[in-house]
């Protein structure tokens, strides 16, 4: 639980930094997708500092609980939250989307603490409802999270996904919908109404909370109800804004898989409140190219 | 000759392998009395789940059940579970190697009365395209139990096709399945018929009636089609310098395509081929394999083409 004052502070001054890394690292490699990875990111902090029984030093333990990003597209978020909890270097953020490295543009089980290869939408929660099977043969006590895209929610596996998790009664398995309410293209309502999301859910036989996806209270009271939940599982369907935290990205639909420009860069990183001196820290700590690092040396 | 379907040998054997070892987990949609894997589940129910006609969901839960150390069994009929789940196989199976059995029954034009959409046709094809999937077409009852066995203890991704119809039984109860080998049934001198499923025992028919004509064909079983056994196709084509081949599918993606590319490659020989050039339709099986051509008579005539073809 989150409960303490300075640790909601803690929490915040991580989001902020989590959130300069994120972008820093899309725009050293003009690519990435920005506004799902910041929309996102106090889902992830939540289950990563408070709500999931995993050690960084042990990836791979049998009774691990299992966070699956099925909305792969948004691995800067979860990239830059397992370096952080100490899965792989900080060094290794600045090889992200570059030849060779593990950081693949969607995720890859090739990186530590990646339990899901991803990237064409759709496919996340069905893998966790296998996930939640093998849980019920072994009885090894582990939990199951998985975090899609609102815009994810169109495909049609979610839905066959949705109806086997609540046939099998799969009360450990906890989808999380980030409903930053844009896509690709667009907003969700003008592509094709998810509305009223939350009765779909009740009506596949699924425990049903909704909460503000950027507040941290929220989110942890949102979780711990979640767990009490013994009978079917549960989806938590989190109000989020699309590149949050950035003024010129929030809610703004050219930002889903663009990457900011140096100037937009700066900007962001001015209202993240960051000075010079730490921006060339993370800079350098991160691996970033020589460009971008001179770049900012220059224009910051 | 005794016969069985190589989809009832599957089930047989899963059930077996089920006892044997607590890690393998069976998943099925909707199919499981025909595909034979009701077998396993009615032993086993607490290893075994059905989805219902949903093929994507299918493969997706057998990837996360296989990222928790199962050996997955996912079953269906051909046309449903390489087709239409073929992103999610590729994803969530091919591409990280994921310890899943796709085994899909029904497979080629023997379903028969249901039609062409029942008709899988495309899925050699589709699931040799996927690189590290090892994909076998076993041709009778002995060789589709060994199949699954290997299967099961080699790590990794497999696609399995079995049959609706009965197919003789060409192999004996000492018969073990190698994977990656090509199985010389006939050595022979002036052609090699290359079969794979119910077209085996049609080849074997074929060298008998041609033997009449003093044509001495060789026979390869080439139930193994990725990994493929270069070296023993190679060497066949060196010795007898004309190949037929045999197949239950599409002449594109399937067995003449997988054998073209490496004969073309290394050794070029006259290749002629009895296959698919279309879709099906309803009818019986035994009709429609005549009308299609996919017959001992046609794989007799490719061969007199083929040696006339010769250098």
């Amino acid at each position: 639980m989150i409960n303490t004052k300075t640790k909601t502070v803690d929490l915040k001054k991580l989001s902020s930094n989590l959130r300069r890394d994120i972008l820093m690292m899309i725009t050293n490699v003009n690519s990435g997708h920005a506004g799902g990875s910041l929309s996102e990111l106090e889902i992830l902090i939540t289950l990563y500092q408070s709500i999931l029984n995993i050690d960084p030093l042990n990836p791979d333990k049998k009774d691990r609980d299992r966070f699956i990003l099925s909305k792969g597209h948004a691995s800067p978020g979860l990239y830059a939250v397992l370096s952080n909890k100490g899965f792989f270097p900080r060094s290794d953020l600045g090889g992200f989307r570059k030849l060779g490295s593990h950081l693949q543009g969607h995720t890859h089980i090739g990186t530590p603490g990646v339990e899901m290869s991803g990237g064409s939408l759709g496919q996340g929660l069905s893998f966790g409802v296998g996930i939640a099977l093998a849980e019920n043969i072994d009885k090894l006590g582990y939990k199951t999270f998985v975090l899609l895209g609102d815009g994810e929610c169109e495909e049609g596996q979610i839905w066959e996904a949705a109806m086997s998790a609540s046939h099998y009664n799969l009360s450990k398995l906890t989808a999380i919908v980030d409903r930053n309410k844009i896509q690709n293209d667009r907003f969700t309502d003008e592509v094709s109404s998810l509305e009223p999301l939350d009765r779909k859910w009740t009506s596949f036989g699924w425990s049903v909370i909704k909460c503000n996806g950027h507040n941290y209270r929220s989110l942890a009271s949102s979780f711990a109800k979640a767990q009490l939940e013994t009978r079917k599982p549960t989806v938590i369907i989190a109000d989020t804004v699309k590149g949050k935290g950035i003024s010129f990205m929030e809610n703004n639909p050219g930002f889903h898989g663009k990457a900011p420009s140096l100037d937009q860069l700066i900007q962001a990183l001015h209202e993240l409140n960051f000075s010079k001196a730490s921006v060339l820290k993370a800079s350098k700590e991160m691996d970033l190219s020589e460009a971008l690092l001179s770049k900012l040396s220059t224009n910051y | 000759m005794e016969s069985i379907a190589t989809r009832e040998a599957f089930g047989k054997a899963l059930l077996e392998l089920g006892h044997q070892n607590k890690d393998i987990v069976v998943v099925g949609g909707d199919l499981n009395v025909s595909t034979f894997a009701h077998l396993f589940g009615n032993e086993f129910p607490d290893r075994f789940f059905d989805f219902g006609p949903a093929e994507q969901n299918l493969m997706s839960v057998a990837a996360g059940l296989a990222s928790c150390g199962k050996i997955a069994i996912a079953t269906t009929f051909a046309v449903f579970g390489t087709g239409r789940p073929f992103d999610q196989i590729r994803m969530q199976i091919a591409q990280p190697h994921a310890n899943v059995k796709i085994v899909c029954s029904h497979a080629g034009l023997t379903v028969g009365e249901d039609g062409s959409s029942a008709q899988s046709i495309e899925d050699i094809g589709l699931m040799n395209t996927l690189p590290g999937f090892n994909v076998i077409v076993p041709c009778d009852g002995p060789e589709a139990a060994q199949a699954i066995k290997t299967a099961i203890e080699t790590y990794g991704p497999f696609y399995i096709r079995t049959s609706r119809a009965s197919t003789p039984i060409i192999h004996d109860n000492n018969f073990e399945f190698k994977l990656g080998e090509a199985e010389v049934l006939h050595e022979g001198s002036d052609a090699t018929i290359i079969a794979c499923g119910i077209m085996v025992a049609s080849a074997l028919e074929a060298r008998e009636n041609l033997l009449k004509s003093e044509i001495n064909c060789s026979v390869i079983n080439l139930s193994s089609l990725n990994p493929l056994d270069n070296e023993t196709i190679l060497r066949q084509a060196k010795i007898t310098g004309a190949f037929v081949t045999a197949e239950e599918h599409f002449i594109r993606g399937g067995l003449n395509s997988i054998i073209s590319q490496l004969v073309t490659a290394n050794h070029p020989i006259p290749i002629e081929s009895i296959a698919l050039t279309k879709y099906g339709e309803s009818g019986e099986s035994s009709e429609l394999l005549e009308k299609y051509n996919l017959t001992a008579k046609s794989i007799e005539n490719a061969v007199e083409k083929v040696i006339k073809r010769k250098p």
